[in-house]
């Protein structure tokens, strides 16, 4: 990463002295008898990158629509190098101040990534008719300024996460704004791309830009930000530089009681005669994945680790019938369901946790009842009849299981925070009781507390029997595991059991010797 | 640089994860259930347009005392019936999310080919092929074999159900020119009259089918699984292939069924009127697109309850008939009706407080 030396000359350096880039003080903000935000403030000095943290519903989306001028506090105010934040209507004003990259996209895919820079500003020429020669180059001088390495022909459907990031951030400062919010960026990111986006918020950060870092992965605030503050329940917690925060004590500010350091608890094994939930033989899908095989015993957590273009979620896809493969069987619980068929899978025994639940997990309009149940029909009336009462006592079970916090079961399931969607999805791939539960990056996306709730769920249900097969690339994840099995570029390349080191894991999915 | 992400990332997401599952989870479960704010206003939104159905009722009565005398009311809710059964079926396609423009076409075509083979020679174009007894399952049997070909070029081969149902609009209603040489066809068999014509306990037939249908629709809707089914795919259809929803089987069934609802429409109509017009249907969808609509069903899919549907439909009959009885004259009724749908979908809007999609 060597974007500094290519940045523009007028390159600041931080200057922690100077009036802060952007503050918040004493802001309130309601919303209806819920309130967000509880006096709470920031101070983003220039030149740092400020991590903002919080459990989902800490009040940190709150902060960032209001620091970004697209909903009004109820009290407190908002300033902008010492100024007063410009009136909610001047649009053109906040966006010389500050910009948000959120985790959703905020690109046309179908327009070109130079039409999406210009977007609303177009270069005009003879006759006030669009120029679309102008408009490139100037679209291509804006990503050489700052190194961003993407043809502005191309249409922004087609661009990566990472790059799309990019062009957002490139679209920002074109605005004049050096003050940019990220939200979550990581979260979509394999490692590599991790590694890329760091190098680049490093780089600009050289050129005096700040950044405020929205992020669940407490290791990546360690590594890129400067200072934290930390919002819980609409409060704000503390504000400290992150070098003198121990990390302890920072998971304590954000959940509200002190976690200390526990090592992994060491799980049971299970018996050596128990079943065979999954056998997978000489799977096989052209590219994607070659000559996969391995066995599920019941009560046995098996990890499909690797990164973005491994495969393994491919597989995991595979296992559940999303997919079928070219060549090769899956076996779960001894049954031979029917390959790419759900409903096959599901009888099979099988309960299953999407990659997405926006995408793949939940359809947002209906309730959470209807979500919680949707692979279970049979389970709700006879031949095909929905009995409303049974539904929903069905669901209150699985609310109650899953501690989901929901005023009740009929609430749209967009209504829910975050970790509560996935618990949503977890309800449903355990509804059917399942012998093999097939996860793919169950907890993305999802806060601290949730996150452990949810791979404690996993825990108990393979404790009582059911094999598990988690597909992720998160190490948390992975560490549940009584093995892991790595992919790369869609093989298994390693074997690791319990109580892997770290590097040598992800030194494995990243596909890079760790000796050499 | 590959490596300096995970390094360190052990102890402290380590400890995240491995500390305590559940006990210490702050969140109690939830609050106990009970008819929340929240599911009361879905509910009402069912009954959004019932206020309205009422203040017409009573501007019909003022306007003119016919109104609530039953011969009309039996007159309105006859004469909707036939077009219910379009707002029937497009509700079901809408909520998956797709839509059918063809209905319209079909429920001309389905009893036209039964006319056509059954209506003895001499009489128009009729063959005279088969008996009359057979005009009813001849109407279905078209209903479903157009179902089938809509579902087969937009399910199995995926193309866009707009565009397709738009060309099956087209071909089908050129059939019905084709085989009535653009003539009406009339001398019905008796068996295509019964149902638009009879009375049980002083109700015409089709209302009493319009009313069981739309009253199974209303279950089969929302009390079922392929009910459910039917929203999940509309509001998110990769959510409901990974929830174990046979997705495309799913769409079949909507896509026939609501041909079958289209042809029995059509039949209903061609029964009152005791003929099949070459016309018969021709733009009628627009009708039904506005009725669903203005009874909260969304285009995008996923949203929409049957009542709704039927109250808008209900609605706009119920003003159509209201400017009859005020005297207006035959050829502003076109104008006024264009008019009333814009003013009816305004005020959806405004009280449904959602953008519509």
């Amino acid at each position: 990463m060597t974007e500094a030396a290519t940045g523009p000359a007028s390159a600041r350096a931080p200057d922690p002295a100077g009036p802060a880039v952007a503050e918040a003080a004493g802001v309130t903000k309601r919303f209806g008898e819920t309130v967000a935000l509880d006096r709470v403030g920031i101070t983003v000095r220039p030149g740092e990158t400020h991590a903002l943290v919080g459990r989902n519903g800490a009040g940190k989306s709150t902060l960032v629509s209001i620091l970004t001028g697209l909903q009004e506090p109820d009290a407190g105010t908002v300033s902008f190098g010492g100024r007063p934040a410009p009136r909610p209507s001047e649009r053109a004003a906040w966006r010389e101040r500050v910009a948000c990259v959120y985790q959703k996209s905020m690109i046309i895919p179908e327009l070109t990534v130079a039409e999406n820079l210009y977007l609303g500003r177009p270069d005009r020429g003879v006759g006030g008719l669009i120029s679309w020669s102008g408009m490139r180059r100037k679209a291509r001088e804006l990503l050489a300024t700052w190194s961003v390495d993407v043809d502005v022909r191309t249409p922004a459907g087609e661009l990566s996460v990472e790059q799309r990031q990019f062009v957002e951030i490139a679209r920002a400062l074109s605005f004049g704004a050096r003050f940019i919010i990220l939200d979550e960026p990581t979260a979509q990111l394999d490692g590599t791309a991790i590694a890329r986006l760091f190098g680049r918020i490093r780089a600009l950060q050289e050129q005096g830009v700040t950044f405020l870092f929205i992020s669940h992965h407490l290791e990546e605030i360690y590594e890129i930000c400067d200072t934290v503050t930390v919002f819980r329940d609409a409060r704000h917690i503390l504000s400290a530089p992150v070098a003198e925060l121990p990390r302890a004590e920072l998971v304590a500010a954000m959940t509200g009681e002190a976690t200390g350091l526990q090592s992994a608890a060491v799980r049971r094994q299970p018996p050596a005669d128990a079943g065979v939930a999954l056998d997978v033989r000489g799977l096989s899908h052209d590219d994607v994945y070659r000559d996969i095989g391995f066995q599920v015993r019941a009560g046995e957590i098996v990890g499909l680790a690797g990164g973005g273009g491994s495969g393994k979620t491919e597989v995991a896809e595979t296992i559940v019938g999303l997919r079928a493969a070219s060549s090769g069987t899956v076996e779960i619980d001894g049954n031979r369901p029917r390959p790419g068929s759900v409903p096959g899978a599901l009888r099979a025994g099988a309960g299953f946790v999407p990659q997405d639940r926006h995408h793949q997990g939940l359809v947002s309009m209906m309730s959470v009842a209807d979500n919680a149940t949707m692979s279970v029909p049979g389970r709700l009336g006879r031949a095909g009849f929905i009995d409303g009462r049974r539904r929903d006592e069905l669901a209150a079970t699985f609310i109650s299981n899953l501690e989901i916090k929901t005023p009740g079961p009929r609430l749209p399931v967009s209504g829910l925070s975050g970790g509560n969607q996935q618990k949503v999805v977890m309800a449903r791939a355990l509804a059917g009781d399942p012998r093999l539960l097939v996860l793919i990056t169950p907890t993305a996306g999802v806060d601290v507390r949730s996150k452990e709730f949810l791979l404690g769920k996993v825990e108990e249900v393979a404790g009582a029997g059911t094999g598990v097969v988690i597909a992720s690339d998160e190490l948390d994840d992975l560490r549940l595991c009584d093995r892991v099995l790595v992919m790369f570029q869609g093989r298994v390349v390693a074997e690791m059991a319990a109580g892997w080191n770290d590097h040598e894991l992800v030194a494995a999915m990243e596909g890079v010797d760790i000796d050499a | 640089m590959p490596d300096t992400t995970p390094d360190t990332t052990r102890e402290t997401t380590g400890t995240v994860s491995a500390g305590s599952s559940s006990e210490g989870a702050a969140a109690p479960g939830a609050r106990p259930f009970g008819p929340g704010g929240a599911v009361s206003l879905v509910r009402l939104r069912d009954f959004a347009l019932v206020p309205a159905i009422i203040v017409i009722a009573i501007i019909g009565q003022i306007v003119n005392p016919i109104f609530l005398r039953s011969d009309n009311l039996i007159n309105i809710l006859q004469t909707m019936s036939e077009i219910a059964l379009l707002v029937l079926a497009q509700t079901i396609v809408l909520v998956t999310g797709k839509m059918d423009l063809s209905l319209e076409s079909t429920f001309g075509l389905a009893p036209g080919v039964a006319a056509w083979l059954t209506v003895a020679v001499g009489a128009g174009h009729g063959l005279g092929l088969v008996p009359g007894g057979w005009a009813i399952p001849i109407t279905l049997a078209v209903g479903v074999l157009i179902g089938i070909f809509n579902a087969l070029l937009i399910v199995r081969f995926g193309l866009h159900g707009f565009i397709v149902t738009l060309g099956m609009l087209i071909v089908l209603r050129g059939l019905l020119t084709g085989i009535s040489g653009g003539q009406t066809f009339f001398n019905l068999p008796p068996s295509m009259m019964y149902l638009g014509t009879t009375s049980w306990l002083g109700l015409p037939v089709s209302v009493w089918l319009c009313f069981a249908l739309f009253a199974a629709g209303i279950v089969v809707l929302g009390h079922t699984s392929f009910g459910r089914a039917l929203y999940a795919i509309g509001g998110n259809v990769d959510a409901a292939k990974a929830a174990g929803i046979r997705t495309d089987r799913v769409l079949w069934i909507a896509l026939t069924s609501a041909s079958v609802l289209a042809a029995l429409g059509g039949l209903l109509l061609s029964g009152r009127l005791a003929s099949v017009a070459a016309s018969q249907g021709d733009g009628a969808i627009f009708t039904v697109f506005a009725a669903a609509v203005i009874g909260g069903v969304s285009l995008s899919g996923g949203k929409g309850t049957m009542f709704g549907a039927f109250t808008g439909i209900l609605l706009l009959y119920m003003i159509q008939n209201v400017l009859t009885l005020a005297g207006v004259p035959a050829q502003w009724i076109g104008a006024l009706n264009g008019g009333i749908i814009l003013v009816a979908l305004v005020l959806s809007r405004i009280t449904g407080g959602k953008a519509q999609e």
